[in-house]
């Protein structure tokens, strides 16, 4: 293994522990996009392009636009 | 079930799966190594049979291009779904989106913002039509483009208002789009039959390697599969926008609640 792959590893591991550390739930979808690129990017070094490239269209905009979506309406209708 | 019975439930299943995981874990290659006979196989003869330089995608969309069909009418259904449920339903009316709403400020967007929104549109549409275009010469395809297009109403939206986005976007184009794919899929499945092959089997010329108009049916099914996933995903997210921004539950007064 070597070094660049290593520091992508525990960059995931880090955001990971993040998205679960942000408690303030806007914020934390943020953090979670986040979270799908730097995942993206470890993809990209296990040479895996294809699966890189759904992990950003999915990880980095469906599921937090569709979050984000949700969180507006529940706020609505407290 | 009491607080008791319920741990224990969850003890004793949670140490299941975590011995059957284990067990599934040992018996994995080790990391990096990745080449299964299956994999070696198909890197071998993909480009010779298929000519295509993406095998990923010749995987997708011609070895298991049954297992794609059933993803792309997971999206399809899950879109219809959505249109479904979240219909006007009785006791539920429309009020004005809450950036124009009576007594509303909207929050002045920044001119970064509108700069950036206006700037990424255009170059969006061209990585989306690319990636479907090339996916069987290079890593993306119809899946990845298709949500990275459907991403610009969305950009319409984030700079401007629902009302525009509402307006803008041609709406039976877009339904017809995802239909069309969904659609599309299923009848160059046909084709095979038609020609006395499987189904799904790549009957179409294959062209040669490397070029844009090369894989036969591949390059078809892809862009079937961009249009509908595409179609989909814009229509799954104006659902939710508008039950977000515009649907609101009637209120015993007959006005729309907040």
């Amino acid at each position: 293994m070597n070094a660049v792959l290593a520091i992508a590893l525990v960059a995931v591991a880090v955001v990971a522990t993040l998205v679960v550390l942000t408690r303030d739930n806007p914020a934390q979808t943020i953090v979670l996009a986040f979270y799908g690129l730097v995942l993206s990017v470890l993809l990209v070094l296990l040479q895996a392009p294809a699966v890189a490239l759904s992990q950003i269209v999915v990880g980095a905009v469906a599921v937090p636009m569709i979050v984000l979506l949700v969180l507006a309406k529940s706020r609505g209708a407290e | 079930m009491s607080e008791r019975s319920r741990r224990l439930v969850f003890v004793v299943s949670a140490l299941g799966f975590g011995a059957l995981l284990l067990w599934g874990m040992a018996g994995l290659p080790d990391f990096g190594l990745h080449e299964s006979a299956y994999a070696r196989l198909l890197d071998s003869t993909t480009v010779a049979r298929r000519h295509v330089t993406d095998v990923v995608t010749a995987t997708v969309f011609d070895y298991r291009g049954i297992d794609t069909l059933g993803e792309e009418f997971l999206l399809f259904t899950a879109a219809v779904g959505a249109i479904l449920l979240l219909r006007e339903q009785r006791g539920e009316v429309d009020r004005p989106p809450d950036d124009e709403g009576l007594g509303r400020v909207a929050v002045p967007m920044s001119a970064a913002v509108r700069f950036v929104g206006v700037a990424l549109i255009g170059p969006v549409v061209v990585v989306g039509t690319s990636l479907v275009a090339h996916g069987h010469l290079s890593p993306g395809g119809g899946f990845q483009g298709g949500v990275a297009l459907a991403a610009t109403p969305f950009l319409a939206y984030l700079i401007g208002e629902f009302r525009a986005l509402d307006r803008s976007t041609p709406w039976p184009l877009v339904e017809t789009s995802e239909a069309l794919g969904a659609a599309g899929y299923v009848a160059l499945g046909i084709l095979g039959l038609v020609a006395g092959v499987a189904y799904l089997e790549n009957v179409l010329p294959l062209g040669s390697a490397g070029s844009l108009a090369s894989g036969g049916t591949i390059l078809a099914l892809d862009v079937a599969a961009g249009l509908a996933v595409c179609g989909a995903v814009v229509v799954l997210l104006r659902e939710f926008l508008h039950q977000t921004l515009i649907v609101r539950r009637q209120s015993a007064d007959g006005r729309p609640a907040r």
